[in-house]
């Protein structure tokens, strides 16, 4: 069925850290490895060494160049994947059933056995997070590791998307965004996270913290500053000589 | 948007069919179609063949064309899904219709009401599926139902009066009904059409609100992938300013003004010159109108290009 559910029960999202992500690329890497053998599996490639390489991926980092004070400009890498929307138009324009919300977690998924790849689906995504796989000729998307995070074959600590398990630097934090008392809810008050394209009205799931204010100054590290009074004499002749 | 043959030629040629079946059912309703076996194949088989196709060429468009059935089954939520159940519905009462009036003599104004109904709910939910993408601002406003619609019933008037001109079936009042009917609705199709070309396509997102980053100036100093990916293929198509407007004045001249010219300049008679000129018409029409819809796909821009600095 691609109406949505009136509500449910958890809102299982990510939360993506712009201030600490270095654009290492290590969660696409991770995404692509898991996902290839996954729920969605194969994630295809064309010609994948060739000229004109192409392939599914779910998650992609561009780097942007943000002036943000007067006369200076920070570089933010900007990791997007599917942001598994409380209302998307991605499922309710589907004709045949193939995308859907589930009502337990929230998460979107792409039955691949009912999709006829009509595309419209990634036209109604305003995020781009949905990629067309020429070669089965069905959509597919990320499925926020529906595959792992339930998967009891796996270590407790490992029941995490595979983006956020490979984050060296902790950018990635996954959990229920309709807790707000979860970690993630605390985390996107605190630092004031923010859904993407809000005036579209598809109310994301996944929330993105903005950088921290920039830093004027250096940090005081407790040292005090020690004067040394100007000598006299020959060298103090040369010190004024060369400070003139 | 990528401008896809398929689904331009889909648009296009049934939009025209169901256009012109939508005015022979209308007509026949009110009893002022002429009881002709030719003309009735003539207008019921091009009309059918067009809709056929373009629904046959629309399935090439699909990744996976065999399961295309399963597209019949979310009419609750889905415009396409709405579309397919509307364009097959439609099949009944046109086909009562056709093999009514071209086997049985008979012009049944029961089954032209219906095929009118069913031709034009079936172009209003192809414009709504254009109509409620709303990442697509171009297509994502009051300005495409009107357009559908209109382009729809221009089209089929003025191939309806091409065949009746051309089968010599009409009595000198249906011709000029349709002549009437034509020359009037040009006019307005173009005052639709423009409002649309007009419309502000500045979309309700900006860098700004898509990143989620504050600042006056965002650029884009790096893509995640280093050639064209899906999204871009599919979504990231541009058009040269230039190019668009040479186009746009191309789709004027053969959509509107020079078939208007045409059938007024001939308005009245129906001799061959009046036949020559309906039918000349009738095609430079439909040229200007593929053109047109070329535009309307090529010249959309989808929100995922602003993550491209597009
Ligand atoms: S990000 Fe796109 S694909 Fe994912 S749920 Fe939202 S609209 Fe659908
Ligand atoms: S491409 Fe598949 S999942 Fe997307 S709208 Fe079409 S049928 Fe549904």
């Amino acid at each position: 069925m691609t109406s949505l559910p009136g509500k449910t029960d958890k809102k299982l999202g990510l939360v993506i850290d712009l201030d600490t992500c270095v654009g290492c690329h290590a969660c696409v890497t991770n995404c692509k490895e898991w996902n290839t053998g996954g729920h969605m599996a194969p994630l295809t490639d064309l010609n994948a060494y060739g000229k004109g390489a192409d392939g599914v991926w779910f998650n992609r980092v561009h780097t942007y160049e943000v002036d943000d004070a007067p006369g200076c400009s920070r570089t933010v890498h900007f990791p997007k994947s599917c942001l598994h929307c409380e209302t998307p138009a991605c499922v309710t324009v589907c004709p045949t059933g193939a995308s859907y919300k589930r009502t337990s977690d929230g998460i979107v998924l792409v039955n691949e056995d009912l999709c006829i790849g009509c595309k419209l689906c990634s036209w109604a995504c305003p995020y781009g997070a949905r990629e067309f796989d020429v070669f089965e000729g069905v959509m597919k998307k990320c499925t926020l590791c529906v595959d792992r995070i339930y998967n009891t074959n796996l270590d407790e600590v490992d029941r995490v998307p595979a983006c956020v398990l490979t984050c060296p630097t902790g950018a990635r934090h996954f959990g229920d965004l309709g807790d707000p008392n979860s970690d993630v809810s605390q985390l996107v008050a605190a630092r004031g996270g923010v859904d993407l394209m809000p005036e579209l009205g598809y109310k994301p799931t996944n929330k993105y913290l903005p950088p921290r204010p920039r830093r004027t100054a250096a940090a005081d590290v407790g040292a005090t500053a020690e004067l040394v009074s100007a000598p006299g004499g020959f060298l103090g002749w040369v010190d004024r000589l060369l400070s003139r | 948007m990528h401008p896809a043959a398929s689904i331009i030629f889909f648009t296009t040629a049934s939009g025209l069919g169901y256009g012109l079946m939508a005015w022979a059912g209308i007509l026949a309703a009110f009893g002022q179609m002429p009881l002709h076996r030719g003309l009735g194949i003539g207008v019921m088989v091009t009309a059918l063949v067009l809709v056929s196709t373009g629904l046959l060429s629309s399935l090439l468009h699909l990744g996976r064309p065999e399961r295309a059935w399963r597209a019949l089954s979310q009419w609750r939520s889905s415009w396409l899904s709405r579309e397919a159940v509307a364009a097959i519905l439609t099949f009944i009462p046109a086909t009562v219709f056709a093999g009514a009036w071209i086997f049985l003599d008979h012009l049944s104004r029961l089954a032209g009401v219906f095929t009118a109904l069913g031709a034009l709910i079936t172009v209003y939910c192809t414009a709504m599926i254009y109509r409620s993408l709303t990442p697509i601002k171009q297509w994502s406003n009051p300005t495409t139902v009107p357009v559908y619609l209109a382009l729809s019933l221009m089209t089929g008037a003025t191939w309806l009066h091409a065949f009746l001109l051309a089968f010599g079936a009409g009595s000198a009042r249906t011709v000029l009904i349709t002549g009437a009917v034509a020359v009037i609705s040009i006019p307005a199709g173009y005052t639709l059409k423009r409002r649309a070309w007009h419309y502000d396509p500045t979309p309700a997102a900006t860098i700004q609100s898509a990143t989620g980053l504050g600042g006056t100036d965002i650029r884009s100093v790096e893509w995640p992938h280093t050639e064209e990916n899906f999204l871009l293929k599919e979504m990231g198509y541009r058009v040269a300013r230039k190019h668009a407007e040479r186009l746009r004045q191309i789709a004027t001249g053969a959509g509107f003004i020079a078939p208007l010219l045409l059938l007024v300049v001939t308005a009245g008679r129906q001799d061959w010159l009046a036949t020559a000129a309906a039918i000349l018409a009738a095609i430079v029409m439909a040229a200007g109108i593929t053109v047109e819809r070329w535009l309307f796909f090529a010249e959309a821009k989808h929100t995922v290009a602003l993550y491209y600095g597009r």
